[in-house]
């Protein structure tokens, strides 16, 4: 891969949530590094100079949850394709849960999608490892190898493990390699069968419902095991306030965790699905309006470490049945950081906040230097036009996955340039 | 898009029939008054009426169910429709053949109306918003949401009981959970402006926040719910719910929510009851209840024939109205 050109971003806004700098100035590169801040090094020449004017200059977005869909379910999308949308998204690191076919749960896995990845070039993939072998809750996977092999996390996707025995050894064996465990909590027994939240809308149109206790159920369980034994573990997608209170209980107390949000879960509740539209069935479900007001008030105080899109492509078909009979899950990656502006429009936070919970949130639950944009540091930029208002529309996203309940919607804030180590992955030219 | 957009045409006329949620009370009102005249087609000598001559209606159910299903297939051949009954749980899906597959097949035969049933909450509305436009759906239940002619059927048996719905308290008992039934039923009270709708049963067959996402008020205890009611309607247990996490035993259940005599005692002396069949004797009512002065049970089967037979003629209607329309804009172009 190239990394030997030189650029300079001129006159954009420079935010970099790790320095706390957010004003004027340039950024000069060279070899994928972050060379100065302001003014140029004598005798800095660059191959190329980006006119940032009237743009946002911030780290590229760390993304902790993307679902590509390779190996295992090509048809409804590939790294390359969803690596690209991501770079058009102003996103440079991606991780992606184990739940492909295979399992990552072996470290030829985990190094195929990241060869695969590095191959097309358009941003970073850090694949999760699996927690267990194939993700059965059963047999713990080989963690050290897939560590070694270049999983910085690891996961069980959206399977919880049943037996809370071997959830405890599976956090004890993680924390042995100082790995953190993302879990998606949701206790099976109680959302069995559901397919949106319980309360008024599953009432009145007599849909299954996942009660609020099936998360809080599942964080409780799991914040006494962290607390047990001292693992590191990080709740992905929570969707409920109660939850967000009990983790602050305990992160009171010492206990090593963290939590992030999808984007969805600030905009849409259960009364989003009145309307029967498939593209509004996630898991966890959309939950009531208070829900996302403390999840939008969690993510402005720092309690939620991230935003991230929980991207999950699906092809045509997975929505083209009965609600409940579809497959959960919405296309994310494009509408991440038009949405997010739309959150600081709102006044939810302002524009510095919203950057670092994208940026140096996820990279520090990944516990990877990434999202930081001083000097020395790799030279990920994502360069953003927050005046440019666009149509989410099946030709405007690059990503395969259509399903998106923001399609039709006019939003505003469009990536320009994304650049990967130093290169430039991408470049709006409409 | 909501139900309230897929079923009606832009004046507001009756395309599908898939919910009663979102439609106005002079509608349902209309469904009523002409049900009231498809009463008198049984007692002809020729029991048929030409409305939906030449139109092919294919009952389309993927769940069991031979009276509903019955009933249908009569409302249409009343209508003069040519009727096609297809049982698909036990053929298309179980090849693997997709909902929206079966659809298109249905629609190559040039069927003019779906009456569907399906254990999904949302597959007749999702077959409404795939159908081709100039096909009509007619739900006759689907999943936990909606079974709109049901409800009709019976707001048509308690009017011809009680006449105006503005002073009359109705009381729903049992499974309220599971009962798409008792869902179309609430809308329909409410939109016809009942006094009071009750809902009566333990609070593991009531679902969340039922008060304020129904409109109802709820009752665990049979006696208070049922005092000064001038309808109970009592839904079906379904056998598989009697002994589980819900229900400890029928037994149980008829000792504190089965209906008899006794217990009716508290409602108002010219209550009427009411089932929506088949009745479980001994689980939601002793049989001096089902066969007694108070039960309309076996008037709400009778009165479902003329009530189909208005909802169907309607959308049919509908569908003639659009292709004259469309006809006239051909000619004057």
């Amino acid at each position: 891969m190239p990394t030997d050109s030189t650029i300079s971003i001129r006159n954009g806004r420079l935010i970099d949530p790790a320095t706390g700098f957010d004003g004027e100035a340039d950024v000069h590169l060279a070899e994928g590094r972050v060379l100065a801040i302001g003014a140029a090094p004598p005798g800095f020449c660059p191959e190329r100079t980006l006119d940032a004017s009237g743009c946002l200059v911030f780290p590229g977005v760390v993304d902790l949850c993307a679902r590509l869909r390779e190996p295992g379910l090509e048809h409804k999308a590939t790294i390359a394709s969803e690596t690209r949308a991501a770079a058009a998204a102003g996103i440079t690191t991606l991780c992606c849960p184990p739940d492909t076919s295979p399992v990552v749960d072996t470290p030829a896995v985990a190094q195929l999608i990241q060869q695969t990845a590095a191959r097309h070039g358009h941003a970073r993939v850090l694949p999760a490892g699996a927690l267990t072998r194939k993700l059965e809750g059963k047999v713990l996977a080989e963690m050290a190898a897939l560590k070694q092999a270049g999983c910085p996390v690891l996961s069980q996707a959206g399977r919880t493990i049943l037996s809370t025995h071997v959830a405890r050894r599976a956090l004890e064996y993680a924390s042995t390699f100082g790995m953190t465990v993302f879990l998606q909590p949701l206790d099976r027994d109680l959302a069995e069968g559901g397919c949106v939240h319980e309360g008024r809308v599953s009432t009145r149109l007599g849909l299954p419902g996942i009660p609020e206790a099936a998360e809080t159920l599942a964080v409780a369980r799991d914040l006494a095991l962290a607390e047990q034994t001292g693992a590191r573990i990080h709740f992905r997608g929570l969707s409920t306030a109660r939850a967000l209170e009990m983790l602050a209980e305990a992160r009171a107390r010492g206990v090593r965790a963290s939590a992030d949000v999808a984007i969805h879960q600030l905009f849409l509740t259960e009364e989003d699905v009145a309307g029967l539209n498939a593209d509004c069935h996630v898991i966890p479900p959309l939950r009531t309006r208070s829900d996302r007001d403390a999840l939008r008030a969690a993510l402005a105080s720092g309690a939620l470490a991230a935003l991230c899109s929980d991207h999950q492509p699906h092809d045509a078909d997975a929505k083209l049945a009965p609600f409940p009979e579809t497959a959960p899950g919405i296309s994310g990656l494009e509408t991440l950081l038009p949405l997010g502006l739309r959150l600081v429009e709102e006044a939810v936070m302002d524009v510095a906040t919203l950057i670092a919970r994208l940026t140096l949130g996820p990279a520090e639950v990944l516990g990877q230097r990434l999202g930081r944009l001083g000097v020395g540091e790799r030279a990920d930029v994502c360069i953003f036009d927050p005046r440019r208002a666009w149509t989410v529309s099946p030709e405007t996203l690059l990503s395969h996955g259509e399903n998106s309940p923001f399609m039709g919607m006019t939003l505003r804030g469009r990536v320009i340039w994304t650049l990967l180590d130093g290169r430039i992955v991408f470049e709006r030219t409409d | 898009m909501n139900a309230l957009t897929t079923q009606l045409d832009e004046a507001g006329n009756l395309k599908h029939f898939l919910t009663i949620e979102g439609l106005e009370r002079s509608l349902l009102i209309d469904i009523l008054d002409r049900a009231e005249g498809f009463l008198g087609v049984a007692q002809q000598a020729v029991k048929k009426v030409p409305l939906c001559r030449g139109k092919v209606i294919a009952n389309l159910f993927f769940e069991n169910s031979t009276r509903t299903r019955t009933t249908f297939e009569l409302a249409a051949k009343r209508l003069s429709a040519d009727v096609l009954n297809l049982n698909i749980s036990t053929s298309a899906t179980a090849k693997g053949e997709t909902l929206l597959d079966t659809l298109r097949n249905l629609e190559a035969m040039h069927v003019d109306m779906f009456v569907v049933r399906h254990a999904t909450s949302g597959a007749a509305h999702f077959i409404a918003q795939h159908a081709a436009p100039h096909v009509s759906v007619v739900n006759a239940g689907d999943g936990r949401h909606s079974h709109p002619t049901q409800a009709m059927l019976d707001m048509f048996t308690i009017r011809r009981h009680k006449g105006d719905f503005s002073a009359l308290r109705v009381a729903i008992v049992g499974d309220i959970l599971h009962s798409r039934v008792a869902r179309s039923q609430i809308l329909a009270l409410n939109t016809l402006g009942a006094a009071e709708v009750r809902v009566i049963g333990p609070r593991t067959l009531i679902p969340a926040d039922a008060a304020e996402a129904l409109g109802v008020r709820v009752f665990h205890d049979l006696r208070e719910g049922v005092r000064d009611v001038d309808v109970v309607i009592m839904l079906r247990l379904q056998r598989e719910r009697m002994s589980s996490a819900l229900l400890p035993s029928e037994h149980e259940y008829f000792q504190l929510f089965g209906l008899t005599e006794e217990r009716l005692a508290t409602a108002h002396a010219e209550a009427i009851v009411m089932h929506p069949g088949p009745i479980n004797r001994g689980v939601e009512m002793d049989s001096q209840v089902a066969d007694g002065k108070r039960s309309v049970i076996l008037e709400q089967v009778s009165n479902g024939i003329a009530v189909r037979m208005a909802v169907m003629s309607m959308c049919i209607g509908t569908q003639n109205l659009q292709a004259q329309q469309a006809g006239e804009q051909r000619d004057a172009h």
